[in-house]
């Protein structure tokens, strides 16, 4: 299996294969041992490279036959030539010679302007012509490169000629030169600020192209010295990838993450490379020598009454409480005691395991408990599996497992709080759990399953696009002829949706499982003997499900969208505000400002524990779970804050609008001189009788004579969080990694909330003179609203785009959206403004074939596309009315 | 009609409708019972090789049967009839010793068909077009021939992109209307087939629509090199096809996913023309006329389609059947997709925008 990637969007470009970075590979090559080259190439595969970097160009090797030999080997491994190459010299020859080569779309490294601007295009032409994409290096006739300006005007320039002569800008690739800091030349202290700056620009001011870069250069004054070059490494992709680089060249196996690095040497390197003080290089080389060495202290070890018990009962005793703090001094006591270290496992871990599961199984533990005591039991396990290894080496004898199952979160969705407890839980239920990350494509789940030999998968998303692609997985595995069973959980998911829309594209069990404590119970019965009889009744179900839905579809009635819009609220405009000022405008918001803003019972719910917060805490039921829960949320939360793990950042923006139609039209100034987008909304269509109004959001919006506004907005909590959740999933610790991201989550929430109420008050300043309690604002009793994309008043994700595009979101708060437009980071919050003193939440339900043509004549989509997006709120089957 | 104009108006019934292209030449050929003689013909009568199985030769040596095909095909409502040059690049021709007649081969192709459009054009106004035909060789870029030495190959990027051309010029010398670079298993030989192409342009400075038909060799999905669906459509689609499709080595029902998973993909026209089935113990394929009419109606009703057509086994039955099957059915409609770095190896991989 290969290592997820922890840079989410951030392409890693393996570099192992490279004769001028790796002496090892070089020496490999003039050695003429390309057996061994390629053990390097799948290496670089098998930790996480996306693409594989191939250079060639030494003194001693012929470029060209090295480079058409090599990539003619790597052509007949399919688990390396599954990944797209990287084909890199500065000799075109060479570079030719390789394109020639690869059946596949790969890149090439680099182009550039060095030779002028003829010879730069002639080469490009070629580029296209074989179907590469190109690193374009920020070199010209005058040299490379080292200042931000001229990094931006060479790629400027370059972007300019590429694009006017037709060359994709998406396949253009900026290679603004990492140089060398901490070298003692004072012109070299800016070099990696001038790299950031520049990347920023680029990928601000030029669309669709990408921005990569050897990372390795950077730390090159410290050869040798592995802990400052890898530190120094996770400090400039973390600077850069906020810039806006999302390619590098890095050793794909040794990423080390920012968080993860000691925090003096973390700030030392960072006073380097963003060169914030004259002796920045000399502190970082004081401490350098130090972190060569790098060794971290331990606490001292409570002493308590249970840990004079005997083994066995202080390692039942940690399970039930979750605690691990002694965990590996237990377990290695224990496995002493036994004869095999797996009996350490089948004995005494398991039976307390299996107390943890009657506790739960009788109601009293809840989730988090359970996802604590899972945190100890894996840093058991991870403690015994050197032995059990040494073991299996030795004698052959292996472990056995209860199943094994393959999870993901489906592409193009980031959301994976749920998954991961789901794989928790089951982990130490005793499955194997293989867990593809989140936004796993269908081919990747598939083959996993297959190589694997899974006896089920579990899919997982939230946005609604995720459901789409489950049922496109679902005829993926009916195609590929797959029989395990598939498990389908997540918010957005549902028992009537598994069964009109998923389970009917494949003749193996589809299962919907309604939250993460059900998951033990259904994947235990479905590899029991019990797997006939669950069908059975899933089955029965799911046939139930779809006559219901077959018959609720029919009995409402619905109306034309002519008589729905006939129905539309006719609202007064006579209370305009003006905002305080039009456009858009980036927000930074302290962590600490959002804490009092904070909804708690969504976080309880996200652990399964039900019930509203505060009352919560003192529930006869739940009270004691969601207490401890609600202390180690503190706890994490004020680490979080205090010590910045993660950033939140937003933009919010307000626009003169008039509705028109469905349709709500914003202006770039109060003259209405020019159009800065248009909104689309949807209507009601559901027949709520005469008098009633069929809403759409531009209803709340004066129509083309009266001035009004809308607002917009995007925040994030996010950044970070990732990072954090990393750390912690490392040590073995999913309970904290799961809560990380959960209280991000919240964060970002709280950010929407404490946004909204500035807009009110100054902002926008509608409501100036209001002051609520935040029980009263969780409660939306102030007057406006703040609907997003994909929620229920407007269902469709894609004016996301406009939303994002009208915010310059990704620019102004680093937030981007997937292929399905989930928000990324997973820890993000946007929305529009409504002002008028009756706009109200409402959901626009089903709506009929006449609105989505309508719909989609608006868009300027075709109506299959249409389709598509609106897919769960059609109130007709597509494929029949086709026919 | 003239090339350009042509080309307008069969892109304006393309938006309308699905487009039929003809079926396979084999069984018909058959049919005709040619022997060595017809195959060498008066011209290489005294050829030092056997030429019987050279079916691109006829195009010189017995052009009343390559005419008659087209006619066929043509007569039971094909838009789109291919030239019978499959195998008439330099290289393939090598198998016959005819190298040299490569040029002169795909120039006649490409006017035989031509002279039929033309014929049927006049009687109903409506364009057809002419398509020629670019096969693989014997040779590939991606495969060794040899499993004890991986990294060999038989023939080379520049030979090969040579070679297509010169067939090529001969296709556009003849009258072609867009190129049909098909059953590509190996993707990397269609991108020589690619650079041929645009060096032919390059040369005549007449540039014609390309269109990408690759095979799917078996149920796993793959190309023959290896690649999946989408890694193979990334690796083509710089070409800006014209229209991109699969045909050959399976049949409807085993292409039907491999087609599904196209169609949601690329930006541009699909089309697809499967065998008449899995051939089967006798070497025949299995597939009526009828049973393979239930298929096309099908994909036409899902939206998965924008020409159809047959290759191995089927006839001008075949066809017939086919256009009843589409013909009043709307076309697929070509998705907008977003721009985004597609990268490739066997494997698609798409960098996040």
């Amino acid at each position: 299996m290969t290592t997820p990637n922890p840079f989410a969007n951030f392409v890693i470009v393996g570099e192992r294969t490279n004769v001028t970075g790796s002496a090892k590979f070089r020496k490999l090559i003039e050695a003429d041992d390309y057996a061994g080259a390629l053990v390097v190439a799948r290496q670089q595969v098998e930790s996480g490279a996306n693409v594989l970097d191939v250079n060639m160009d030494a003194a001693l090797i012929d470029g060209p036959a090295a480079m058409t030999r090599f990539l003619n080997l790597i052509a007949g491994e399919p688990d390396i030539a599954k990944i797209p190459l990287m084909i890199d010299s500065s000799n075109w020859a060479v570079i030719e010679a390789g394109l020639k080569c690869a059946q596949g779309k790969s890149i090439v490294n680099s182009i550039s302007l060095k030779e002028g601007e003829r010879a730069f295009l002639d080469v490009a032409k070629r580029v296209a012509r074989y179907g590469a994409a190109a690193v374009v290096m920020a070199f010209d006739e005058q040299g490379q490169a080292d200042t931000m300006e001229r990094k931006v005007s060479i790629c400027t320039r370059a972007y300019h000629l590429l694009t006017e002569h037709g060359f994709p800008p998406e396949d253009i690739i900026f290679d603004p030169n990492i140089f060398a800091v901490a070298t003692g030349i004072d012109e070299h202290a800016d070099y990696a600020r001038a790299f950031f700056e520049a990347t920023r620009r680029i990928r601000e001011s030029l669309p669709h192209a990408h921005v990569s870069g050897g990372v390795s250069n950077v730390s090159f004054s410290f050869r040798g010295n592995e802990a400052v070059r890898e530190a120094m490494h996770a400090v400039f992709l973390k600077h850069a990838i906020a810039a806006g680089m999302d390619m590098g060249i890095v050793n794909a196996g040794s990423l080390t993450l920012y968080d993860d690095v000691e925090p003096e040497l973390r700030e030392r390197v960072e006073d380097v490379l963003l060169n914030t003080r004259p002796d920045a290089t000399e502190r970082l080389l004081e401490i350098a020598e130090q972190a060569k060495g790098g060794a971290k202290k331990k606490d001292a070890a409570k002493d308590l009454a249970w840990r004079a018990w005997p083994v066995e009962e202080r390692l039942t005793h940690a399970l039930v409480h979750g605690i691990n703090e002694f965990i590996v001094d237990d377990t290695e006591d224990a496995r002493l005691l036994v004869e095999r270290p797996l009996h350490v496992i089948e004995g005494p871990l398991m039976a307390g395991m299996s107390r943890v599961g009657d506790l739960f199984g009788a109601g009293k533990m809840f989730l988090p408990q359970v996802v604590k005591s899972a945190r100890v039991m894996k840093q058991a396990v991870a403690h015994l599996i050197p032995f059990m290894e040494e073991e299996k080496a030795r004698t052959g004898l292996a472990g056995k497992s209860n199943g094994m199952i393959v999870m993901a979160t489906v592409k193009g969705d980031v959301h994976d709080i749920g998954k991961n407890i789901v794989g928790v839980v089951l982990q130490c239920n005793g499955f194997d759990v293989i867990d593809l990350g989140v936004m796993a494509p269908c081919d990747l789940i598939l083959e996993t399953a297959i190589k694997e030999n899974a006896d089920a998968i579990g899919l997982s998303g939230l946005i609604t696009p995720s459901l789409e692609e489950m049922a496109f997985v679902a005829r993926e595995m009916q195609r590929r002829g797959l029989t395990m069973p598939l498990l389908i959980g997540g918010a957005t998911t549902s028992r009537t949706h598994t069964a009109v829309k998923i389970a009917p594209n494949y003749d193996g069990l589809t299962l919907y499982v309604t939250d993460a404590s059900r998951a033990v119970p259904v994947v235990r019965r479905l590899l029991s003997g019990e797997r006939a009889a669950l069908t059975e009744e899933a089955r029965a179900d799911q046939e139930g499900a779809r006559a219901s839905y077959l018959a609720g579809q029919s009995r409402n009635p619905r109306l034309s969208l002519a008589e729905a819009r006939a129905r539309a609220p006719k609202l007064a405009f006579d209370a305009i505000t003006r905002p305080s000022f039009l456009g858009a405008r980036a927000i930074d918001m302290a962590l600490e400002a959002l804490v009092p803003y904070i909804d708690w019972t969504p976080f309880f719910a996200s652990w399964d524990l039900v019930g509203r917060y505060p009352a919560i805490l003192q529930d006869d039921i739940v009270g004691e779970a969601a207490r401890g829960l609600f202390k180690d949320a503190q706890a994490l939360l004020a680490r979080m804050v205090g010590e910045k793990w993660v950033r939140a950042k937003g933009v919010v923006g307000f626009w003169p609008a008039n509705a028109q139609g469905d349709d709500i039209v914003l202006y770039t100034d109060e003259k209405h001189t020019a159009e800065a987008a248009r909104l689309h909304t949807l209507r009601q269509q559901m027949d709520k009788g005469a008098g009633k109004a069929n809403i759409a959001l531009a209803d709340f919006i004066a129509p083309a004579g009266a001035p009004d506004y809308i607002g917009a907005f995007a925040v994030t909590a996010g950044l970070g969080e990732e990072a954090a959740a990393q750390r912690f999933k490392r040590a073995n610790d999913d309970y904290s990694a799961i809560m990380v991201k959960a209280l991000a989550d919240r964060l970002a929430e709280a950010f929407a909330e404490a946004l909204h109420e500035q807009v009110r008050r100054d902002l926008w300043g509608y409501a100036a003179g209001e002051h609520m309690r935040v029980d009263d604002l969780i409660a939306e009793k102030y007057r406006g609203i703040r609907p997003a994309p994909g929620y229920p008043a407007q269902p469709d994700h894609t004016e996301k785009r406009t939303l994002f595009a009208l915010l310059d979101a990704e620019a102004n708060t680093g937030m981007a959206l997937t292929e399905s437009l989930a928000m990324t980071p997973p820890s993000s919050v946007s929305g529009l403004y409504f002002a008028h003193p009756r706009a109200e939440y409402f959901g626009v339900g089903r709506i009929e074939r006449d609105q989505v043509e309508d719909y989609a004549r608006r868009k300027g989509w075709p109506l299959a596309e249409a389709e598509r997006w609106l897919a769960p709120i059609l109130a007709y089957d597509p494929a029949r009315a086709a026919a | 009609m003239n090339r350009v104009e042509r080309l307008a108006a069969i892109e304006a019934e393309r938006a309308k409708r699905i487009l039929v292209l003809d079926g396979a030449w084999g069984v018909y050929l058959q049919g005709f019972e040619l022997g060595e003689a017809d195959y060498r013909g008066a011209r290489f009568a005294a050829h030092n090789r056997p030429l019987k199985g050279d079916h691109d030769v006829l195009c010189l040596t017995r052009p009343d049967c390559v005419t008659r095909i087209h006619e066929e095909y043509l007569a039971v409502g094909a838009d789109i009839t291919s030239t019978n040059t499959f195998s008439a690049t330099s290289i393939a021709q090598g198998d016959y010793a005819l190298e040299a007649a490569a040029r002169e081969i795909n120039e006649a192709g490409a006017r035989l068909a031509r002279e039929g459009c033309d014929k049927f054009e006049a009687m109903d106004g409506r364009p057809r077009l002419v398509a020629g035909a670019i096969g693989p060789t014997n040779k590939t870029l991606s495969l060794s021939p040899d499993v004890n030495d991986p990294a060999r190959r038989d023939a080379t990027f520049d030979g090969m992109a040579n070679a297509y051309k010169d067939q090529c010029l001969g296709l556009i010398a003849g009258g072609a209307d867009l190129l049909l670079i098909e059953t590509i298993f190996d993707t990397l030989t269609s991108k020589a087939a690619l650079w041929g192409a645009w060096e032919a342009f390059d040369a005549t400075g007449i540039e014609l629509p390309l269109w990408m038909s690759g095979t799917i060799t078996d149920r796993s999905g793959r190309t023959l090199s290896g690649q999946t669906v989408e890694a193979f459509w990334n690796s083509v689609r710089h070409a800006k096809p014209w229209a991109v499709g699969l045909n050959c080595a399976l049949g409807p029902t085993e292409m039907r996913p491999f087609l599904a998973e196209l169609a949601r993909i690329a930006d541009c026209p699909v089309s697809a023309y499967p065998n008449a089935g899995l051939p089967n113990a006798m070497g025949g394929y299995d597939e009526t006329p009828c049973s393979m009419e239930a298929h096309y109606a099908e994909w036409a009703r899902a939206g998965l389609v924008n020409i159809v057509g047959g290759c191995c086994g089927t006839t001008p039955e075949h066809i017939a059947h086919m256009k009843a099957a589409v013909d009043s059915v709307a076309p697929r409609v070509v998705p907008t997709i977003e721009r985004a770095l597609r990268l490739s190896g066997l494997e698609p991989f798409t960098a996040a925008a």
